[in-house]
């Protein structure tokens, strides 16, 4: 934090850039590299979260490859995989080094610093009303302190014993012990010291994000006339503030474990015939620590996704949100329910059955605010003016995997339930369709939503529609049937189930997920190109408002400069969501409310 | 952006409030560490340990370091510059003091066979002593930087943001540490 000291000057440089933006001279580093303008800087979390999206995907199809076809060989996988596919066919090592690799990469990577990173960065101040974050330098470092992050990341790929294999919640003693396995020698001290620098990363952003929300907003932009992708921010950015230091704390022990000696997790060990000398700890400490921030974590990707589906949904209904309030205390709820229910991912791990229940009554209390926003969803759309643009189809889709992938969780916050489920591919669907799958269709929405404003251009239509009914059927059909293998007790993380007598019958039903995953991820490269083929060749925005939409970003000129309004920042007089009243289609938030204007929403 | 500053005049300053947000970030990861501590005290084979001498004459240096930001960050409202430099420079050298002794119980630590690897208990003695002492280190280092442009003759600065930033941070980690201290007393 001292950091934040020797920074006071930011501001003074942020108004000089305000006022003389026209005739300040910005050369190419400081325009697209270490940029301070938290526009580009949001930019700059897409791109790097879409390459990690690409890689991250990438390894679940390789790993889907032998989970669909277990007896079959690939020779081209030996081309680029080298001795980790030998004769084409994936080394079990290097199997449980890709399913990790595609949980860190995807959960922290993706759908943290890709989705918060990006879309925090890039609305916050222009819906709210500012010209940057309150600290555009701490903004930069958490960039590049996620840049550092993804280097070591991506690193720890080349290593000759592999990344971390000890499964994305690295679980110590496979975790602290390099003799353990392959991937818990080098690999793991990487995965801990990219972990650290990405903590880092998401603290320097969140605290940017709070401060900036509570003290930036313009004139007239209450709390409660922030629009709801602001709120959800918000309180995803105190979600990431108070667990990840938890985590990091966790990751230092680990790392004192692992290299220095110490036994904070370690006890009685014996490995290879030799009794380790480590006593007194305790590996379930770790997961205490761990899933401290796990959970949250959960809300910290799901929450960003709430808001902005909320806001395209109401955008693209032409009606206002119903239940502005709801909407906000639910995510209140959420967020507070977020730190009292880590243990329900430990129900199996010798947890006391009395402290269980309560985290079952907790844990289904989450129910009742997320059964409060799906109901406003579907009641905002209820009788709406629909336009279904590709980013609303995409809110309309998180909504449906928000409710197929929810009620599952209710199966599995359930203890009794959960001793049966647990480590099963039932876990494996709940999480990918409420948690995964429902946050991608957030930040699809939020990508093809504010391109325009991104940009300067819009995406492509046609391949949009191809791209979200490829995807939402697509997913569905992968995980929808996990369900089935996961109540037979199919577990999770292993290799090959084609020697199991039990699991023998899903054999073709694991071909098949494996072919639509296939399918999905082509369909995701059909995404990228549109991207990046649009941001250079796409159809250019003429109209300043193309979604006809109320909040202050659509208010900046077309391409905004550093500091987002050439003039005075615009000054708010009503909610954001005005539409459909009075007869009139919408009403901005920056219009003074008339005389005879019918009150209330 | 001048007339924001002034609309903002009333509300507290972005940094500051920066500055306590990243506060509770940093006391979540010491009740991290203290609770996970207190999980560890309650199980078996834990060691109990004295806390050397040393740690008591660092918690004076500290506390009187934070005295005498509380004092520089008056004499900048008043500006008596000169008073403000000798006091911001003192501070600096009773944080460098704190380390050093902290160094110094460690020592004695070691030597009276509390090592960081004999047992669970000490190594989180000296994890959560260590990574307060970063925590001190870092406003070390922010003290450096005021210290020389306090002490440069090119700079003016009349803003009293940065001397009130590090002056919160500072009593920060003079808390922390008093925490700690009574924490690692009162369960061993």
């Amino acid at each position: 934090m001292s950091s934040a000291v020797t920074l006071q000057d930011a501001t003074g440089h942020m108004a000089h850039d305000a006022h003389h933006e026209h005739h300040h001279h910005e050369t190419f580093i400081t325009k697209y590299v270490f940029s301070q303008d938290h526009k580009t800087i949001a930019k700059q979390f897409l791109i790097t979260g879409i390459i990690w999206a690409i890689i991250g995907g990438l390894f679940s199809v390789i790993f889907r490859l032998q989970l669909g076809y277990p007896d079959q060989t690939f020779p081209f996988l030996e081309d680029f995989l080298g001795h980790w596919a030998k004769g084409g066919k994936l080394n079990p090592e290097f199997y449980y080094a890709l399913v990790t690799m595609h949980g860190t990469v995807l959960v922290f990577f993706v759908l943290t610093a890709g989705l918060s990173g990006t879309f925090a960065n890039f609305l916050i101040p222009l819906q709210v009303g500012a010209r940057d974050m309150a600290s555009p330098m701490l903004n930069m470092l958490s960039y590049w302190f996620f840049f550092l992050a993804s280097i070591i990341m991506v690193a720890s790929l080349f290593v000759q014993t592999g990344p971390a294999s000890g499964g994305w919640t690295v679980y110590p003693p496979l975790s602290a012990l390099g003799d353990a396995s392959m991937g818990s020698k080098i690999g793991m001290d990487l995965w801990l010291v990219g972990m650290a620098m990405f903590i880092v990363s998401s603290l320097l952003g969140g605290l940017n994000y709070i401060t900036t929300i509570l003290n930036m907003r313009t004139k007239g932009m209450s709390m409660t006339r922030m629009p709801l992708t602001i709120w959800a921010l918000f309180f995803t950015a105190i979600l990431g503030v108070l667990s990840f230091p938890v985590l990091l704390s966790g990751a230092i022990l680990l790392l004192f474990d692992r290299n220095l000696g110490t036994s904070f997790y370690l006890s009685d060990i014996v490995v290879a015939g030799k009794i380790l000398p480590n006593e007194g700890g305790s590996a379930i400490l770790f997961q205490h620590l761990f899933w401290f921030l796990g959970h949250p974590e959960v809300y910290i990707i799901l929450l960003p996704a709430m808001g902005m589906s909320s806001e395209i949904l109401s955008v693209n209904s032409r009606k206002p949100i119903f239940g502005y309030m709801a909407m906000v205390g639910s995510m209140f709820a959420i967020a507070i329910l977020a730190f009292l229910v880590w243990a329900h991912h430990m129900f199996v791990t010798g947890l006391n059955p009395f402290l269980g229940s309560v985290f079952v009554l907790l844990t289904l209390l989450i129910a009742v605010p997320s059964a409060i926003k799906v109901f406003n969803w579907l009641t905002t759309l209820w009788r709406g003016n629909i336009r279904f643009t590709p980013a609303m189809l995409f809110a309309i889709g998180f909504v449906s995997l928000f409710i197929s992938g929810g009620l599952t969780g209710i199966f599995l916050g359930n203890s009794a339930l959960d001793i049966h489920l647990h480590d099963t591919y039932f876990v494996i669907a709940h999480f990918h369709i409420v948690m995964g799958v429902a946050s991608f269709f957030g930040m699809f929405a939020g990508v093809y939503h504010w391109f325009p404003k991104m940009y300067g251009r819009y995406l492509n239509n046609t391949l949009a529609y191809i791209h979200f009914w490829v995807t939402i059927i697509g997913a569905y059909l992968i995980f929808w049937p996990m369900h089935y293998e996961g109540l037979a007790g199919m577990p999770r993380r292993y290799y090959d189930f084609s020697n199991w007598e039990s699991f023998k019958m899903f054999g073709g039903l694991n071909e098949f997920i494996s072919l639509v995953s296939m399918i999905v991820f082509a369909a995701q490269l059909l995404f990228v190109f549109n991207f990046f083929h649009s941001i250079w060749k796409g159809r250019k925005v003429r109209d300043l408002n193309p979604w006809g939409s109320n909040t202050l970003e659509w208010t900046t000129p077309l391409k905004p400069g550093h500091g987002n309004w050439p003039g005075e920042i615009p000054e708010v007089h009503r909610w954001p969501y005005d539409y459909g009243k009075d007869g009139r289609d919408f009403i901005p938030q920056t219009e003074p409310v008339g005389k005879d204007e019918s009150t209330g929403h | 952006m001048s007339t924001v500053l002034m609309e903002q005049r009333n509300k507290i300053h972005p940094h500051k409030f920066t500055l306590w947000v990243g506060i509770g970030s940093m006391l979540m990861m010491f009740a991290g560490l203290t609770s996970a501590y207190i999980v560890k005290r309650n199980q078996a084979n834990w060691v109990s340990f004295q806390l050397p001498a040393a740690f008591w004459y660092s918690t004076a240096a500290i506390i009187i370091s934070s005295i005498c930001i509380h004092l520089a960050g008056k004499a900048f409202r008043e500006r008596e510059m000169s008073r403000y430099r000798i006091l911001v420079a003192v501070t600096l050298g009773l944080g460098v003091v704190f380390v050093l002794l902290q160094l110094v119980g460690f020592r004695q630590l070691w030597n009276s066979g509390v090592t960081f690897t004999g047992n669970v208990s000490y190594s989180f003695l000296y994890v959560i002593v260590g990574i307060h002492a970063v925590h001190v280190l870092g406003g070390i280092v922010a003290l450096i930087v005021l210290s020389l442009k306090a002490f440069s003759t090119k700079i003016r600065n009349y803003s009293t943001v940065p001397v009130e930033l590090m002056s919160t941070y500072w009593h920060f980690v003079d808390l922390l540490w008093i925490y700690l201290l009574v924490f690692l007393l009162m369960i061993r």
